[in-house]
């Protein structure tokens, strides 16, 4: 932050990065609208035109699915808004949320050239703005296929995909895209994985991943909800229903708690509870809804990544006064993007680092107090991170009636464990080649969090793009 | 969208419901369950699967109205749709032959208790049931768990019918009659498995831990996935924590800390009350 103010005055460059317009953090900590309000125009047209055009655009490495940035904002600055979207999307179907959501500081915007003395070229923003610009434009009327139109107009293979995240719904289309007849199997009631269960509306709208994800559909992607693989269907089920190649991406769905007294107190949630009352069921509305929540004065939030910070502020908006969130490093080691640190901070969330949880104190079965313990950070080890270790009787207690774990998820073993011969690693993960998403089993490919434990929108994207080719090589020459 | 083919009422506020689900009919087992949505603002509750049938595509849930969501589904009629339902989820029951055991059933656990006791009597069990209610008129399923139970018992809370008193009382007096007194006189019990209000599974489980039998209870905590995401169901047994839609719903009924299940089962108690409240106000609902 301090960065980018003294490296603006060296550069040559007048503009500076134009800023995100914003929901003022006193009014947005008590709703649920989108915190960020997209460009303008004008804005965009202002961003676009500090792009140098490299000869050598490094931002594209930057971008797990390579997207053609420099092409598309340079559309953007000659005002061609539709084919800088058509651009973006040769690479990326769902825009409109990775221009939200993605870690840009590591990615794209990391390598962008400017960055080197100046704040890079804000390529999230713009690629959101282009895909905003069109949802908005046409209100997306998209169609939505039948099957029996699909089977007319594709001649090619059935692929089924197990999970509509990011990793299934990149897959899905892109192997629409070359003529396969596509199925997604969906566990829930709706299609999205993480984008609809997990990361909340304020963040990222449900219109914004239904549109997307209508645009999925109007490829000729059928998505079938409500189905739990392994449950209803095995994997021998699909290959004998004449599918010929299935990708898994099921996504880390299994979430961890610490292991203390305590935690199955009434009031402890797991992010994943919390999150998916609170967006899929939309549990802000109840009553008008039907799913409940619990809200609390005061709640705390163990972890420090962006499911820790969407936790903590979601509570802040279902109305406590106060929100801790309880880490056990340093600011500087939290994992979430710095985007949702700063908004998590402007909204009012209190930070309370170098702290663990050791129990959850209850009283007549609700949570009463949080017992933690604070932390130093030992000098890094081998391995270059700063390991935290317990301060002996530093033992403090918060008072709160709400905790939520937010310490990270696992792959969930449902669909594996009905797949005994599928090799998994130590911790559960399918095992799959990183570069095709190849299994051991001959057929069965998997990507996204499944493989890599939880990680990032684009790069569960980036998988399914690379299992989507292998895919089609596989089913084209029948060479595993 | 599932469609309601068929709804039958059972006693005063538990209905049968007919639903056409082809590929849950194809796949279920005994003790498995599905988790259903009724419209876009519902909530997702799971219910047993009580029965199927696999060449017509259709499963059947029986319910009881206990609250919101509940209240909404016995407010369908027959051709209506429900919006999601979701399934087989959680664990088969195990059916093998043990030999003689006992299927206990409270209220609206004698629904789920029927496929399990029917499919152990198929398979070679000597079946003993022991059903009970609250009252005569609210019993359910009397002549169903007649023809598939080898001894049929009948219990009622207030003694409109069978014996008098809870169905955990039975089965102390069962099990002190048989399993005492001289060795060849002595008929053994395998394994008892019951399903009810967390409550009368307690009792049935404090009964038979002096006699040693195994006893398996089917554990109703609040759910949200069904799939093993949320952790809401969670329970913990023999001092584990164990998410009951994917390690259940069956547990060991001994190694069941009750007393949690219990608690969890309250924490949304006065959440429930207004959301029913606001039901009945919209709908001007009967009572
Ligand atoms: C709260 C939260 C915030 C996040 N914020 C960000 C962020 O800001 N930026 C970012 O880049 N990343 C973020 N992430 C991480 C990112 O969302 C994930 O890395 C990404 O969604 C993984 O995609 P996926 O396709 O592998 O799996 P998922 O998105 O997890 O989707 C898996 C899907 O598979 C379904 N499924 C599972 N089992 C079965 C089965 N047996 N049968 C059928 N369907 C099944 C699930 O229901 C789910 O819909 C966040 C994650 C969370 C939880
Ligand atoms: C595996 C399983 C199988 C079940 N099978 C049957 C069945 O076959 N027939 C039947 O009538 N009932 C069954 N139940 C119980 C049924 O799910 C609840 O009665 C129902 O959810 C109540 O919802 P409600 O909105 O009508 O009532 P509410 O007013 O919301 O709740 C009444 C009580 O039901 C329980 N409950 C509330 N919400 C949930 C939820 N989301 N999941 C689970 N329990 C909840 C709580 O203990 C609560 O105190 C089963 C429960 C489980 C876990
Ligand atoms: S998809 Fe993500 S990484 Fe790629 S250009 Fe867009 S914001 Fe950058
Ligand atoms: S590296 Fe930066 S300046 Fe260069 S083309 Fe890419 S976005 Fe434009
Ligand atoms: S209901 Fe969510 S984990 Fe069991």
């Amino acid at each position: 932050m301090t960065k980018k103010t003294d490296k603006r005055n060296i550069k040559k460059e007048k503009i500076s990065r134009v800023a995100m317009p914003e929901q003022d953090p006193e009014k947005r900590k008590k709703n649920f609208y989108e915190v960020t309000l997209g460009y303008t125009e004008e804005d965009a047209l202002r961003e676009a035109s500090r792009c140098l055009q490299c000869k050598n655009p490094e931002c594209i490495k930057g971008c797990p699915v390579e997207i053609d940035i420099k092409g598309f904002i340079k559309l953007i600055q000659e005002k061609k808004f539709s084919e800088a979207l058509g651009k973006i999307r040769e690479r990326n179907s769902l825009p409109a949320i990775c221009g939200r959501v993605c870690p840009q500081e590591d990615q794209c915007e990391k390598v962008c050239i400017l960055g080197i003395k100046d704040d890079p070229v804000a390529i999230g923003r713009l690629e959101r703005y282009a895909a905003d610009r069109e949802l908005k434009r046409k209100a997306q009327r998209l169609k939505e296929y039948t099957w029996s139109e699909i089977t007319k107009q594709c001649a090619r293979e059935k692929i089924a995909i197990i999970g509509s995240g990011p990793g299934g719904l990149t897959c899905g289309s892109e192997l629409a895209k070359l003529g396969y007849r596509v199925t997604i199997f969906e566990a829930l009631h709706k299609p999205g994985g993480v984008l609809v269960y997990g990361i909340p509306e304020f963040r990222l709208p449900k219109e914004i991943v239904r549109r997307e994800i209508d645009y999925v559909r109007s490829l000729g992607v059928k998505i079938e909800i409500n189905m739990v693989m392994g449950k209803i269907l095995t994997l021998d089920d699909l290959f004998s229903e004449g599918f010929k190649a299935v990708f898994i991406a099921t996504g880390a769905g299994l979430p961890y708690f610490m292991g203390i007294p305590g935690e199955n107190l009434n009031g402890v949630y797991s992010a994943n509870e919390y999150l998916t009352r609170s967006n899929l069921m939309k549990a802000y509305k109840f009553p008008r809804c039907d799913t409940p929540i619990v809200r609390g004065d005061k709640v705390a939030v163990v972890g420090g990544g962006n499911v820790a910070m969407d936790s903590a502020r979601v509570a802040k908006r279902l109305g406590a006064k106060h929100v801790y969130l309880i880490y056990r490093r340093s600011e500087e080691e939290m994992p979430a993007r710095n985007e949702e640190i700063e908004h998590a901070r402007e909204e009012g969330i209190e930070f309370k680092l170098l702290a663990s949880p050791v129990e959850i104190i209850g009283k007549d079965g609700w949570v009463h107090k949080v017992r933690c313990i604070k932390m130093k950070l030992r000098e890094p080890d081998d391995s270059g991170r700063r390991r935290p270790v317990p301060i002996e009787g530093s033992e403090f207690n918060i008072e709160v009636k709400v905790v939520v774990m937010a310490i990270g998820q696992g792959p969930n073993p449902l669909l594996t464990s009905t797949i005994p011969r599928l090799e998994l690693t130590r911790w559960g993960n399918i095992k799959a080649d990183s570069a095709t998403g190849k299994t051991n089993i001959e057929g069965v490919f998997a990507g996204g969090d499944i493989v890599t434990g939880a990680a990032t929108v684009i790069l569960a994207m980036g998988a399914g793009k690379n299992a989507a080719e292998a895919i089609d090589e596989y089913v084209r020459t029948g060479i595993w | 969208m599932y469609r309601i083919v068929k709804k039958e009422k059972l006693v005063k506020d538990i209905d049968r419901f007919y639903l056409k689900a082809p590929l849950i009919a194809r796949k279920v087992k005994a003790g498995q369950f599905v988790v259903i949505r009724i419209n876009e603002d519902g909530e997702r509750i799971p219910l047993t699967i009580a029965d199927y049938n696999r060449s017509n595509g259709i499963i059947n849930i029986v319910s009881m109205r206990v609250g919101k969501t509940t209240a909404l589904l016995s407010s369908l009629k027959e051709g209506d749709s429900i919006m999601d339902v979701v399934g087989p989820l959680g664990n088969a029951s195990e059916i093998e032959n043990f030999g003689r055991v006992i299927c206990v059933g409270g209220g609206v656990g004698v629904a789920p208790i029927f496929p399990i006791a029917r499919e152990l009597k198929k398979i070679g069990n000597y079946v003993i049931s022991i059903i009970g209610a609250r009252s005569k008129d609210l019993l359910i399923l009397k002549e169903e768990m007649k023809d598939i139970s080898d001894e049929l018992y009948i219990c009622s809370d207030d003694g409109s019918i069978g014996y008098h008193g809870f169905v955990s009382d039975f089965l102390k007096e069962y099990l002190e009659k048989n399993l005492t007194g001289n060795a060849d006189k002595r008929k053994d019990i395998a394994r008892v498995i019951a399903i009810g209000p967390a409550l009368m599974m307690a009792a049935v489980t404090r009964v038979t831990e002096p006699f040693n039998i195994k006893t398996i209870v089917s554990l109703n905590s609040i759910m949200v996935d069904g799939t093993g995401m949320c952790g809401a169901c969670r329970v913990e047994v023999g001092g584990k924590t164990k998410f009951v839609c994917v390690d259940g719903p069956e547990f060991d009924g001994h190694q069941v800390n009750f007393d949690l299940l219990l608690s969890r089962q309250k924490t949304y108690c006065e959440h429930e009350k207004e959301c029913m409240d606001l039901y009945k106000h919209k709908c001007g609902l009967l009572e």
